[in-house]
């Protein structure tokens, strides 16, 4: 590095007031930015408000940004400030040589891992309070909700379609699927073939579903309205065609829904496996019928 | 410390050839490596035949599983035979001692095409290569956007759409990313620390030609009907799928064996043969992401390897292992594969900040911030990313108590990426920074990465993982963190070092060009994708509800533009490596690093009498700096002066 070297000299003060223009710039940015995400974005994001679930997942969802948010704006504030700033002239001069300085780093190691803790205490808080958040707790979940007056809903996926069993309508399968409004309900969710997903967007359900286990996930549902079930996990040729519609209706609604399709549905219901967590596929595959666990010839029924 | 073990060069030893036995014999090359290799397909496939032809469920399906596997085997033994990488230890378990002196240096392009010893050659070849596969993985990738530009309508069917889908995201994710330590790696680790050569050049060359086999069988499987499974394969789907299946977990376990061999190269290199003085404290930020990496692969390809393997033999040879019902299980791949999974992809994070560390300084005219700080953030990736895997299956039903951990160890790992963010801070602060165009690319990591890491914390939360988990939220959070990342990464190393490895620069107009238009048209493509997510759209789907439609063309059209970007960054780079040749000042960039200070064309043997390592490479500002090392210039014009060594 024989060449001549241009080295200004350095002065804190200029350094304090870079500092100053940065916060004072980023303040502003960031409480505008927050108030807009918590007031005018928050109560639109997903996956709504249908859900106990679907309410803390959104509740979490808004903690989070508002809390990203800033951060966020901060790092911009910086490098758009340091581009317009920091730049090297025609001068060629180098920089100042600092290699560290204790108290920003101490400052942002204690900042960043402050906040990193407050998101999994509170993620974990918001994890169990509504009973696992609406995800799949797998075959003996140990969040469940206060109550023991559950309705049972079997989710049985296979590729492609999901069915549904009601335990307590006499084990019927039915295609679609209907729930009654202000009503804990308990998702049992299993797969005939490969890992599928059961995925309830506005409910706030997500529940893998795979063969040979039973996937629990809990919801309350507060609002009445048409919610989407997706298989979101990749399952071969029609997985993206793997979808269909929901309701959430009054429970006078359901109660007549669920006794006229137990009824309509008897003489087929008699025909099924009696009612298990898992079952095993026939050798037919897909569509071929399904037998209960640890009795593949289903002569046991 | 790095005692000197080079082998005395080959000059007036005629007669060796490439592979280091066969005295005069043929001279091998990839050619013959394909068609020793194309033999052995056709040997292991017959045998396969012989063996299995007539079990049931072959004759059932009209499928052998066993007779492609072999097929791959014998094949891709024949491809090494056939290149000469297999002569010196065959020649040393048959007790024949191979000739010691170094493989005669092949003249021209041919040496690329080369089983050969040089760091420097394996380097350029991992570089082309891994163009190669990205450009091959990003036409997959239009052919996904084009796809998706209407909801209903479809360019292809389901299968074949789920075969590109497939394919694009192995191809990515095995082929372009993992080999990411060798273009940078190879070629740089020895120079920036001082040695002659690395610590098992014929584990780093074979490393190489793993990849190209590789990648031979992993396109093959589109005319074998493809594989539906995406790059993650879950099983039973990938137990169900037909032979493409097979390529898919062939190819990716050859990778697995590349990626470990580099990596017992690179971690054997960097602790054995630094120079004298270039202490742990003093060892460049990019060699720091290389051997943060390798630990990494170590530790966590041998699991994938075991999990193709359980794979492989369920296809082939009916075990159950992951058959629910049977005695197997479903999750025991979830859980093998994400074990390698997620440690694999923080690690493709570390080369990514190991160059953007490296290259920072140089353009900011300033030392590196918090050096320490910037190491514990490398090992602190490196280590936590082992406890995390599960946060990939959160919603599978596995061991929710477990969720909160997980969820902590994930989160945890903000801290150390966080140190990279004040590093690099830091170092702006109040720097003098010179916009060139690899600097663009690296101010464009940091942007790219804020939103990967951001959306990392929302994915990691449980419940809001339960509305994002497999849409395309997560989607679009790691393409921000792979290509956002560590593709610009490679696009700052390559407009970086280009004058290092061929003596070129680069022309900075047409480099921003194509940074200006990459950087937009990224953006604009991946932004709305977690738009999408959140909307509902989940991921690997061919079908995608009516009101998603506005957005996805956008980002198609997006995507075209960006593929459009990049097509013109490979004719124009290429253009100027083979036509106009833009010849550049050594070190045009005013670096302290070591690597910069031997010149162009780097001699072989990369330096004449091992350096003495005097300061840091990032002391810029300090007018009263030592030079990075002591060494007297070995460049084009003194190598001929400078020749012998000891
Ligand atoms: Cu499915």
């Amino acid at each position: 590095m024989a060449k001549t070297m241009n080295f200004p000299t350095y002065s804190s003060e200029e350094g304090k007031k870079h500092a100053r223009n940065i916060v004072a710039i980023w303040f502003v940015v960031a409480v505008i930015a927050d108030l807009i995400v918590w007031f005018v974005y928050g109560p639109h994001m997903p996956p709504g408000t249908m859900t106990d679930q679907a309410r803390g997942a959104q509740f979490d969802i808004k903690v989070v940004s508002v809390m990203a948010v800033p951060v966020l704006l901060f790092l911009w504030t910086f490098g758009f400030y340091a581009v317009a700033k920091f730049r090297g002239g025609k001068d060629r001069a180098e920089g100042y040589y600092i290699k560290g300085n204790v108290k920003t780093q101490a400052a942002w190691y204690i900042i960043t891992a402050s906040l990193v803790l407050f998101l999994a205490g509170f993620g974990t808080y918001e994890l169990v309070l509504p009973a696992g958040a609406g995800g799949g707790e797998g075959p003996s979940p140990i969040w469940r909700p206060s109550t023991n007056k559950l309705l049972q809903v079997q989710v049985i996926a296979q590729q492609w379609r999901f069915t549904y069993r009601w335990p307590q309508f006499g084990g019927m399968e039915t295609t679609s699927i209907n729930l009654p409004i202000n009503t804990e309900i308990q998702f049992n969710v299993t797969s005939l073939d490969v890992i599928h997903d059961f995925w309830a967007y506005q409910l706030g359900v997500k529940a893998d579903a795979n063969p040979d286990s039973n996937n629990v996930a809990f919801a309350k549902t507060l609002e009445t309205g048409r919610f989407t079930v997706r298989c979101d996990e990749l399952c071969g040729i029609w997985h993206g065609a793997m979808f269909n519609y929901g309701h959430v209706v009054s429970q006078s609604q359901f109660l007549s829904w669920a006794q006229s399709m137990e009824a309509q549905n008897a003489s087929v219901t008699k025909l099924l496996p009696k009612y298990a967590t898992t079952y095993t596929p026939s050798y037919l595959g897909a569509g071929g019928g399904y037998y209960p666990a640890g009795d593949p010839n289903g002569t046991l029924n | 410390m790095a005692i000197d073990m080079s082998q005395t060069t080959g000059v007036g030893r005629g007669g060796s050839s490439e592979g280091g036995g066969l005295k005069k014999g043929p001279k091998l090359n990839a050619f013959t490596g394909v068609l020793v290799g194309a033999l052995g397909y056709l040997f292991g496939h017959w045998m396969g035949n012989a063996i299995a032809g007539g079990y049931q469920q072959v004759v059932g399906s009209g499928q052998n599983d066993t007779a492609i596997l072999l097929g791959f085997i014998f094949g891709t033994i024949g491809f090494f035979l056939g290149l000469g990488i297999l002569n010196y230890p065959l020649q040393k378990m048959t007790g024949i001692e191979p000739p010691t002196d170094e493989p005669e240096q092949a003249q021209g392009m041919m040496k690329y095409f080369r089983y050969t010893l040089d760091n420097k050659v394996v380097g350029i070849q991992y570089l082309f290569g891994m163009l190669v596969y990205f450009f091959t993985a990003g036409l997959l990738a239009m052919a996904i956007r084009t796809q998706l530009l209407s909801p209903t309508n479809h360019i292809w069917g389901p299968a074949t759409y789920l075969e590109v889908v497939g394919e694009h995201g192995t191809m990515m994710m095995m082929m372009m990313t993992s080999v990411v330590m060798g273009p940078f790696g190879n070629f740089l680790v020895p120079l920036m620390i001082g040695s002659k050569r690395v610590a098992f050049p014929r584990l780093e060359a074979a490393a190489f030609w793993f990849t190209p086999a590789a990648y031979i069988i992993l396109l093959s499987a589109l005319w074998q009907g493809g594989f539906q499974s995406g790059w993650t394969g879950y099983a039973p789907l990938s137990i169900q799928q037909g032979v493409g299946q097979d390529a898919y977990l062939f190819s990716f376990g050859l990778l697995g064996f590349s990626m470990i061999c580099s990596a017992l190269n690179m971690t054997a290199t960097i602790i054995n043969y630094r120079a004298p003085g270039m202490r742990w404290s003093r060892l460049p930020m990019l060699a720091w992401g290389m051997i943060t990496v390798a630990f990494t692969m170590l530790l966590s390809v041998p699991v994938l390897i075991v999990g193709l393997y359980v794979m492989a033999l369920d296809r082939s040879a009916q075990t159950s292992m992951l058959y629910a019902g049977h005695g197997g299980s479903s999750f025991l791949w979830e859980n093998l594969f994400w074990f390698f999974g997620h440690p694999e992809v923080y690690l493709l994070a570390l080369p990514g900040f190991g160059v953007v560390t490296e290259i920072l300084p140089v353009f900011a005219r300033k030392p590196l911030f918090a050096y320490k700080t910037s190491v514990a953030g490398m090992i602190g990736v490196a280590v936590l990313s082992f406890f995390v895997w599960q946060h990939h299956l959160f919603q599978s039903g596995m061991n929710p108590d477990m969720r909160p951990l997980f969820m902590l160890t994930t989160e945890l790992i903000s801290i150390p990426t966080g140190f990279l963010y004040l590093v690099g801070m830091g170092t702006m602060w109040r720097s003098r920074m010179r916009f060139d165009v690899p600097m663009l690319f690296v101010m464009a990591v940091f942007f790219n990465f804020l939103f990967g890491g951001i959306t990392g914390v929302y994915v990691s939360d449980v419940p809001i993982n339960v509305t994002v988990h497999g849409s395309y939220f997560v989607m679009a959070h790691f393409h921000y963190t792979i290509m956002g990342q560590l593709m610009f990464s490679v696009m700052a190393a390559i407009y970086y070092y280009t004058p290092l490895y061929f003596g070129i620069k680069l022309s900075e107009k047409l480099g921003k060009i194509h940074f200006w238009t990459m950087f937009i048209a990224f953006n604009s493509t991946f932004l709305p994708l977690f738009a999408l997510g959140l909307l509902g759209m989940p991921r690997r789907v061919f079908e995608y509800a009516q009101r998603l439609q506005h957005l996805n063309q956008w980002v198609s059209v997006s995507a075209f533009i960006l593929g459009l970007s990049l097509a013109f960054f490979a004719v124009t780079f290429v253009w100027q490596l083979a036509v106009s040749k833009p010849k550049s000042p050594p070190n045009p960039w005013e670096s302290r690093g070591l690597e910069w200070q031997v010149g162009y064309p780097v001699p072989h043997g990369n330096f004449a009498k091992i350096p003495v390592i005097l300061a840091g490479p990032y002391e810029y500002g300090d007018p009263n700096a030592l030079p990075v090392a002591e060494l007297s210039a070995v460049g084009a014009h003194s190598a001929s002066v400078s020749g012998g060594d000891e």
